[in-house]
This record gives structure tokens, C-alpha cells and sequence, in this order.
């Protein structure tokens, strides 16, 4: 399948799904480990995929979602940001209540 | 490409924004990898993200730097305020120590 079709099938059906570099138990980079951090305490499932092990979709996400670096977060098939973003919506307590709204209902 | 002329650069582009304030910190020695040139953190404030979300802010700047971002620049973080939110808080956050996960490429 063409890697945009990966790409976009990824982001329409996961709610919450955040691009990073390594596992959420175990981050390769600051920004990724940041940004994990915040979404797991906000208590909700969520997907990720490790750009470090999908170079196809490390090259290529960039350009699907006009966005050139990682972590990145998106809900709802909408793209919420890096780090900053995420980072700053959760000392807010914005994320957490985006994220219940978004989470599949159990 | 020296870590100054980078910045320079950056500093250069950036102004077509009109900042009211303008910083740029080379954190590139938090970072793992030979570059000394490699990791940013652009504060900025200015009117022209006056009704612009967030997201779209940083797409802007993303833009304008996207010569930079495709060749020396591996890490951009960036703090985006128009000078009424800049007025109200005008605190600059640090940002995470690299934790080594691109130190191969």
C-alpha cells in the first residue's frame, strides 16, 4: 500500500495516536518523552507509532501533515502538535479534557 | 556551517514576522550527534499570530524555515505569542535533554 494511504488510514482510525521517537516505556528522545509522559497522565488508551523503527513513515509524515518534526500528536484525525503544544495544553489542563472527549466510550 | 551562522540565518528569516521580540537559544549542546548546529529554541512575539491557532503559528514558522529544518536544523522548539498573551505570561520554558534515539543518523 502507498505509504500517504498508511499514513492517513493510521490517523482516521485512531482517535488518539501520537507519532514518537522509541515507546512510551521507553522514549529515544527528550521531546517524545515529554509529550508521552503528558498524554499518559491523562489517563486515556492511545495509539503510537515509533518513527525510529518506520523510517517510511518518519520520511513521509512530515509532508502528510505539514509538520517537519517529532513527536506529534493527533486526535480525531487532526493534527494538535509537537511537544510545545502538547506541552502547554497540559499545564493548562486542556489536553486532558480534549483527550476524554476524543477517547473511544468503553 | 558555523552554530552562529545558523542562528544568523534564522534571525534573518524570521524577521519578515516584524518580531517584537525575538530569541533564539542554540540548545544544541543538550543533544547527542556530531552537530553543534543542530537543535533550536525560537521565542517570538509577534502581531502576525494575532488570531492565529497555535498549531497554524507553528506551521508558519516551519515555513518560513523550511530550508533550515531540510538541512541543518534536526530540533526546533518554539515558544509563538502575539504581544497580548506575551503581555500576561511571558515565562520561556526549558526544554527536554535529548535522550540519544537519533545519535545514528
Amino acid at each position: 500500500m502507498d505509504i500517504m494511504q498508511v499514513i492517513k488510514d493510521q490517523i482516521e482510525n485512531n482517535d488518539i495516536l501520537l507519532y514518537m521517537k522509541g515507546s512510551p516505556n521507553q522514549p529515544l528522545c527528550g521531546f517524545s518523552a515529554r509529550t508521552v509522559q503528558a498524554v499518559m497522565d491523562c489517563g486515556q488508551k492511545f495509539a503510537y507509532v515509533d518513527v525510529l523503527s518506520n523510517q517510511d513513515i518518519r520520511a513521509n509524515l512530515p509532508k502528510y501533515g505539514n509538520w517537519p518534526t517529532f513527536p506529534q500528536l493527533w486526535v480525531k484525525g487532526e493534527l494538535i502538535g509537537g511537544c510545545d503544544i502538547v506541552t502547554e495544553m497540559y499545564e493548562k489542563g486542556e489536553l486532558k479534557t480534549l483527550l476524554e472527549e476524543a477517547a473511544p466510550a468503553e | 556551517m558555523s552554530q552562529e551562522r545558523t542562528a544568523q540565518l534564522i534571525e534573518q528569516k524570521l524577521s519578515m514576522l516584524e518580531p517584537k521580540f525575538l530569541r533564539i537559544d542554540n540548545e544544541s549542546h543538550m543533544h547527542s550527534g556530531p552537530a553543534t548546529d543542530s537543535h533550536f529554541k525560537v521565542t517570538l512575539v509577534s502581531s502576525a499570530f494575532d488570531g492565529v491557532r497555535t498549531v497554524a503559528r507553528h506551521q508558519k514558522v516551519y515555513g518560513i524555515l523550511s530550508d533550515e529544518l531540510a538541512g541543518p536544523v534536526h530540533a526546533l522548539s518554539l515558544h509563538l505569542h502575539t504581544p497580548e498573551e506575551w503581555q500576561t505570561d511571558s515565562t520561556i520554558p526549558d526544554s527536554p535533554a535529548c535522550m540519544g534515539g537519533s545519535k545514528h543518523d
